[in-house]
């Protein structure tokens, strides 16, 4: 895994910071004043639209983590999504109807909702890295989609909640102090929460622990003989990414006021790779600049033709061919974790 | 005679039918450089590997300053103080020479799992770090990308790496392998110095070096050693000249 221009732990370029700083700034105002104008013009319908970026963003900023950052090709982050977002649901369903889950009451406080999946996907991914992060190259991208179609297939046939149909979430669940139900204040949460997991990320990454996760992905031997043993950086940087997932996944069935299986499927996993290869692997800003380029072609070709994937698909391959660091690398030029 | 910081007693490896290490015993003192030689498929690498840790011999055991290192892992090696370098260059290309350096003075400087104090600016890893990297007399190329270095200062990068560890041990293999008769010689007079710190365990095909350096050597043959001595001893040994030097 050397992509020989991604990172330097003691950063040399400066010129070209200023533009990146620039391109940033830009895609965060634009995040942030769409749904603003949105709101203003009463089209709750894009501000919505913003919400899901943002969260698909949130998504990508955690597989990111593993994938840009640890080098570890997760093919299965799916999982932790659907199970971010399956803790949102069955909570929510619990509440609404005042039964207990192993004795324990359901919640619809988001803040509760939060804990219990950062919680649930931490251990799961713990589970899943400790076995996965054993294996590596296409043995880890084939074993950590097995897992994640377990989760998969545990899910459709769990009639208690839904099965293959998937479980309503009646009520978005709510939080104190600010209405969950009012869409901007929605987005604004979900914004928030997004340039949390990415300034964790930016620290993380330029702490001891970066520095070791870097160098694990560049040369794991030299790692090794520097006296630090990759599997626990790696495995610690696998369960970080996860939970963001997880988080970003929790949200995003508050949005739909759903949750189904399709958020744990292995489509769901490869779009979120492309979404990170696209936005530029292993860039700060990567998964939303990827975001926000999926969601719209999602949208906007989608209206027009079925067929919009063909044209992603050369979006993706011009990404691939011409820049290789994606949206990002393309717009702020090839600096380290921008 | 003082007790031997490194000490292999015994190793046998087996690879199918080939006999890769037979019953290797060697020690490496306080102060000295002991140079390993040998023709090409003698088993230096597989001797190496065991040593250092990345394979894991059929019999016989290790010690390093006393302690059995035999059934650890290379990172567990090299904190316990066995630095090495490599036969091929094994660095981070894309960091500077100093983040390649500086990983080893994290190590060094306790647990990684640190997850907010930034790198950067951390200077109980920056001053260990800029100490090695001058030490190697590469200190002007700190903040160079490994990949824009020259394959001379690359080899001086990884000895870099190796004493930020602040070894007991040192494990250098073929660290002349590629260099001009200028920068031999240059890490033949750094070897010199450091190994009154750091006894060396040198690996090497340079001859001339070799027994400039070389307080004692072993000469490997088919997975045994078939002669130790000073380099005199060695020079003068038929057995090895029949081997090795008679080519």
């Amino acid at each position: 895994m050397t992509d020989p221009s991604t990172d330097a732990t003691v950063p040399t370029a400066a010129p070209r910071l200023g533009r990146q700083c620039l391109v940033n700034a830009g895609l965060l105002a634009l995040t942030l004043l769409a749904p603003l104008v949105a709101h203003l013009l009463g089209e709750a319908y894009y501000v919505n639209l913003a919400t899901r970026i943002v969260l698909i963003a949130m998504a990508g900023v955690g597989l990111n983590l593993a994938l840009g950052h640890g080098g570890m090709i997760s093919f299965g982050h799916a999982a932790y999504f659907g199970v971010g977002g399956y803790v949102a649901g069955i909570s929510a369903f619990h509440a609404f109807d005042g039964s207990l889950l192993l004795g324990l009451p359901g919640s619809d406080d988001m803040l509760v909702i939060w804990a219990v999946a950062l919680a649930a996907c931490g251990l799961l991914a713990l589970a899943i890295g400790a076995v996965s992060l054993r294996t590596s190259g296409v043995y880890f991208i084939m074993i950590t989609l097995a897992f994640a179609q377990m989760v998969y297939y545990f899910a459709t046939s769990w009639p208690s909640y839904g099965g293959q149909d998937g479980l309503p979430i009646y009520l978005r669940n709510g939080l104190p102090l600010i209405d969950s139900q009012q869409p901007l204040s929605f987005f604004l949460v979900c914004f928030a929460l997004l340039l949390a997991a990415m300034a964790i990320t930016a620290r993380l990454m330029g702490s001891r622990f970066g520095a070791a996760l870097t160098m694990a992905r560049l040369n794991e031997t030299r790692l090794a003989t520097a006296g630090i043993s990759p599997y626990p950086i790696r495995l610690t940087a696998f369960v970080i990414s996860a939970m963001i997932t997880g988080l970003a996944g929790a949200l995003y069935a508050d949005l739909n006021g759903f949750v189904s299986p399709a958020m744990l499927s292995w489509h769901f996993s490869g779009e979120l790779m492309v979404i990170v290869i696209l936005g530029g692997v292993g860039r700060l800003f990567g998964p939303l600049a990827g975001a926000i380029v999926y969601v719209l072609m999602e949208t906007l070709l989608g209206g027009l033709t079925e067929y919009w994937l063909f044209f992603l698909g050369l979006v993706l391959l011009g990404v691939v061919l011409f820049a290789r660091q994606g949206v990002i690398g393309w717009l702020a030029g090839g600096t380290p974790h921008g | 005679m003082a007790e031997a910081v490194l000490a292999v007693e015994g190793l046998h490896k087996r690879f199918g039918a080939l006999q890769a290490t037979h019953d290797v015993s060697l020690t490496l003192r306080a102060g000295e450089i002991h140079a390993l030689i040998g023709p090409n498929g003698a088993g230096k690498s597989t001797l190496i590997a065991q040593i250092a840790g990345s394979l894991r011999p059929d019999a016989g055991r290790i010690l390093l300053a006393g302690h059995d290192i035999t059934t650890l892992g290379v990172s567990a090696r090299a904190r316990l103080g066995l630095g090495r370098s490599f036969q091929v260059s094994s660095l981070a290309e894309p960091l500077s020479a100093l983040g390649n350096v500086m990983i080893g003075a994290q190590a060094r400087a306790g647990h990684s799992f640190r997850f907010w104090k930034p790198v950067a600016r951390d200077a109980r890893l920056l001053g260990p770090a800029r100490e090695a990297l001058e030490r190697v007399h590469l200190g002007h190329r700190a903040d160079t990308p490994v990949a824009a270095l020259s394959h001379g200062e690359r080899r001086q990068v990884e000895v870099a790496c190796a004493l930020v560890l602040e070894p007991r041990a040192l494990l250098l293999d073929e660290p002349m392998a590629g260099l001009g008769p200028e920068g031999s010689a240059r890490l033949t007079e750094l070897l010199e110095t450091l190994k009154h710190e750091v006894p060396i365990l040198l690996i090497e095909h340079d001859m001339d070096a070799v027994f400039r350096l070389a307080d004692r050597l072993s000469v490997l043959v088919d997975g045994r050693v078939i002669a130790h001595g000073d380099g005199e001893a060695i020079r003068r040994d038929p057995r090895v000249q029949a081997a090795y030097l008679g080519d």
